[in-house]
């Protein structure tokens, strides 16, 4: 079950990751991402981490991805022409770019692969455990964040202001 | 209470701040109130530290307080620490009780001054750091004392900016005091290598331990005593760091009473007798700065003889009584020199208060020969620098007899001393009355020079007070230190516990040498001080021609003795130009223009000539940079995956 | 039912990952290359997590926390740059944006 459930998401994810840089138009990207996304949550899911998968949804899918929606549709970008040259090029990038994950593939991940299991967030108390650390052991990272967040705030704030020049 | 004499540092520090920052914009009265208030706090709190001190038991006379931890860096620590012990007590209540009447004094002195609240300033500052200097645990907080010293006394000396000679004299005095503290620094380096620890409790019983006898030759207790040693020479304007300080008198009087008579000529004096315990341990060393002592009185007291300008007179004398202390220090005797330190911070302090009274009523006119007849209008200074000039000549039963004559007893009784050194001793005796006398006489007595009638008067209380109370001191601070025929030797008894680490080379102990025969070596020293008394009387107060034509006939000598042996022309001839000659053709035309400009002329073609590849790499096309990032990463990735396969 | 071993998980981040690389190098217009970017974090978090599971750690999960924050700061920001970019030179097209040329 595991193992369909992953092969088919796994798929899916690849997929619309693909369709992300290849679609001329970006709205049709950040759909394709969005996809991608929810295939991803269903996989985090599986991997024991309920919690984030639903972060995922929410906050990626949802919050972030409506974010790059609202851009795309206050710009209207047009489509980007691919020249003529297009496969030449995508091929200039593609290639190493094949040629490195398959080296990953087949010569890295055989040798490193991990040994070890279990399921971290087991008995469904995941949430709970993860408050516990979040809030003990990272509770300076946790906080910084928020002022990360903050300045973020106001760094868009002041980089969107019309200043009348 | 006693625990917290460190907090003795906080005014100053406080008055230093407050007129530093804010004094700018307040009325006079206020800055030097403020400034006046911060020292005399300091020095009542010390007050009653001592009252609390005096009355422990000896060996519990030793107090460290640990502020903080300064500097940790591997095995080297510095602590913060203070040190608060018999020497330090007397130093302490010595720079705020003559700091704060001199502080006194200035409020009238400087009136009308601009810039008073960076007298005022530069004043508190110096008292923190004189008393930082004098309070230090170990050697680097020392330090810090002596550079800040060091830094006021280059403020105050150019404290007039206006007029270039002083912006000259602070920077000589702050040149010369350099080469000093060097070596200085280089004998804390040693001290450090040698010991591994800076600090004075701890370090002292270490070299009692490893080195229980003193060792005479070039041992590493030598080169550090010599080392330090150097470094006083140029705080105490010794032979041959003398020369700035004659040139020191550019700054208001007051600050020369304080700084360069008082208290911070003494830090090294008090150097060394803190260093008691190395000092002793290296009979050679002792034997030279007896020599350089000895040496040092009496060429500034032939100095002094003919000098004109007032100020001048009181510099060579201090480097004269300095060169005493030394010679006191250089036998052994080191409870003689602070005892001579202790006194002569009141009488010179005195002297120079009283100087500069003179100043203020001649409008300040410096040539002595210009003065005279100055006795009716100015009685108080005039009768509180014959106290002065008393103390300081040696007459008994002024404090100077007693500490001077001791000085004297002691280079001709204790076992590290010689004959030689006290006939050196007595004939700058002699010449100290008369150079003293000298400038009395000219000065008071005679007939008014240069157009100043007998009208005028004293400048007010706050002149004549500490000139006063200053005359006083001068004249029974002798009560604690009486020699043995007398009564009892206090000051030795309470400095005993200073000393508890040294080697005790039986200076004090006395040599079962007769009463009568120290008895008859004060009575030498005070017949040759009245013989130099009696000359400058007859020189200076009935007939002045003799001098005058002794000069005419010897023009040679006397230009010789005027300009202090001529070293000054010296240095300036073949340390000053030996390094000009040095700097212009090799630092400048081989070293500056050869190798640091070929360097530089060579790194900046080099990148010219490779920053045009460079230049067609920034294409400003971002995702060339990010193709140039992800290829870096991923031959990051493979040599990890190289390394660890 | 057998468990899908680690290294597929990690397999499918690092494919998502190099597309994700691609697509950042292909692309011209920004809004793109700022989708290939966080598709590169989505790959680096579902690696965060297959190795949390794989040696049951769970820290692993606070770093996809963290992440998920700083993508969200960094498309707050992001946007904004796209917005005055566009602003100011009336284009997405970041072959046209190279004024930081040596």
């Amino acid at each position: 079950m595991e193992q369909i459930v992953f092969y088919v998401f796994a798929a899916v994810a690849v997929g619309s990751a693909l369709l992300v840089i290849l679609q001329q138009r970006a709205v049709y990207s950040a759909f394709s991402l969005i996809v991608c996304f929810g295939a991803l949550a269903v996989l985090y899911f599986q991997l024991g981490a309920a919690l984030v998968a639903a972060l995922q949804v929410i906050v990626y899918a949802g919050a972030i991805m409506v974010l790059f929606l609202f851009v795309i549709m206050l710009l209207d970008p047009k489509s980007e022409r691919f020249g003529p040259d297009r496969f030449k090029k995508t091929a200039l990038a593609a290639l190493p770019a094949a040629a490195f994950l398959a080296f990953v593939l087949l010569r890295v991940f055989p040798a490193w692969s991990p040994r070890g299991s279990g399921d971290p967030l087991g008995s469904g108390e995941g949430p709970k455990r993860i408050a516990h650390i979040l809030f003990q052991d990272y509770l300076l990272p946790f906080e910084v964040t928020s002022i990360l967040i903050l300045v973020a705030i106001l760094g868009a704030v002041v980089l969107v202001k019309h200043r009348p020049d | 209470m006693i625990e917290y004499f460190w907090l003795a540092l906080v005014p100053p520090l406080a008055g230093f701040l407050f007129n530093g920052l804010v004094g700018k914009r307040l009325p006079a009265r206020i800055v030097s109130g403020a400034g006046c208030a911060a020292t005399g706090a300091s020095f009542l709190f010390l007050l009653a530290v001592f009252a609390e001190f005096i009355r422990l038991p000896a060996e519990e006379q030793q107090i460290v307080h640990r502020l903080f931890t300064w500097i940790q860096a591997g095995t080297f620590t510095a602590e913060c620490s203070f040190l608060l012990d018999p020497l330090s007590m007397i130093m302490l209540l010595v720079i705020t009780g003559v700091g704060f009447l001199i502080h006194v004094y200035s409020t009238a002195y400087m009136e009308g001054e601009t810039g008073l609240y960076r007298y005022f300033a530069y004043l508190n500052l110096f008292v923190f750091m004189m008393s930082l200097l004098v309070m230090a645990g170990n050697y680097l907080l020392l330090f810090v004392g002596w550079e800040g010293v060091g830094l006021c006394s280059y403020l105050l000396i150019g404290y007039y900016i206006e007029r270039k000679s002083a912006g000259d004299a602070a920077k000589k005095a702050f040149v010369v005091n350099r080469v000093g503290d060097a070596c200085f620094l280089l004998g804390v380096f040693l001290i450090f290598k040698t010991f591994g620890t800076l600090e004075f409790g701890s370090l002292f019983e270490t070299v009692s331990r490893t080195h229980p006898q003193p060792e005479s030759g070039f041992t590493v207790l030598a080169a550090i005593t010599l080392l330090l040693f150097l470094g006083a020479t140029g705080k105490s304007a010794q032979i041959p760091l003398q020369v700035w300080l004659p040139d020191a008198m550019e700054g208001p009087t007051p600050v020369s009473a304080l700084i360069h008579a008082a208290t911070m000529v003494t830090a090294g004096v008090y150097l060394v007798v803190r260093s008691a315990a190395l000092y002793s341990r290296a009979p050679d060393v002792l034997l030279l700065i007896a020599v350089v002592g000895v040496l040092t009185a009496l060429l500034a007291a032939l100095t002094a003889l003919v000098q004109r300008d007032i100020k001048k007179v009181l510099a060579y004398s201090t480097i004269s009584q300095l060169g005493y202390m030394f010679m006191a220090l250089g036998v052994g005797a080191f409870s003689t020199g602070i005892f001579h330190l202790f006194t002569h911070a009141f009488f010179k302090a005195l002297l120079f208060l009283g100087a500069g009274s003179v100043l203020l009523r001649l409008h300040h006119e410096l040539d002595l020969f210009r003065m005279g007849g100055l006795r009716n209008s100015l009685k108080v200074t005039c009768w509180t620098m014959w106290v002065g000039t008393a103390a300081l000549a040696g007459i008994f039963p002024l404090s100077g007899f007693f500490s001077k004559d001791e000085i004297l007893w002691r280079a001709l009784d204790s076992p590290l001393g010689h004959p030689v050194f006290w006939v050196a001793g007595l004939v700058v005796a002699g010449l100290t009355a008369f150079y003293m006398c000298r400038l009395m006489f000219l000065a008071f007595y005679g007939s008014p020079g240069h157009g100043h009638g007998e009208s005028g008067s004293e400048a007010g209380t706050a002149v004549t007070a500490p000139l006063a109370i200053l005359a006083g001191a001068a004249a029974v601070a002798g009560v604690v230190g009486l020699p043995a025929y007398l009564g009892d030797h206090r000051l030795d008894h309470f400095l005993a516990p200073v000393f508890r680490y040294s080697y005790d080379h039986g200076v004090s102990a006395g040599h079962g040498a007769s009463h009568s025969l120290e008895l008859l070596a004060g009575g030498a020293a005070l017949a040759i001080s009245l013989l130099g008394a009696g000359l400058a009387y007859r020189l200076y107060a009935r007939d002045r021609s003799i001098p005058r034509r002794l000069a005419n006939r010897y023009p040679g000598l006397h230009g010789t003795l005027l300009q202090q042996f001529r070293i000054d022309q010296a240095y300036s001839r073949f340390v000053v130009g030996g390094l000009k000659v040095l700097s212009r053709r090799v630092l400048w035309r081989a070293v500056d223009v050869g190798v640091v400009d070929g360097a530089v002329n060579g790194t900046a073609s080099l990148f010219r000539r490779w920053s045009g590849v460079a230049t067609r790499m920034q294409s400003g096309n971002t995702r060339t940079y990010a193709a140039w990032i992800v290829t870096g990463a991923a031959l990051v990735f493979l040599y990890l995956y190289s390394v660890i396969d | 039912m057998g468990m899908v071993p680690a290294t597929h998980y990690l397999a499918l981040g690092a494919v998502l990952f190099v597309i994700g690389v691609a697509g950042f190098i292909v692309r011209r217009n920004v809004i793109t290359m700022f989708m290939s970017v966080e598709l590169m974090l989505n790959a680096v978090n579902l690696t965060f997590l297959a190795y949390a599971r794989t040696w049951n750690q769970v820290d692993a999960h606070i770093f996809v926390f963290f992440v998920m924050t700083v993508a969200a700061a960094e498309a707050a920001v992001g946007l904004a740059l796209i917005l005055g970019l566009d602003r100011h030179s009336q284009t997405l097209d970041i072959d046209t944006v190279n004024r930081l040329q040596g």
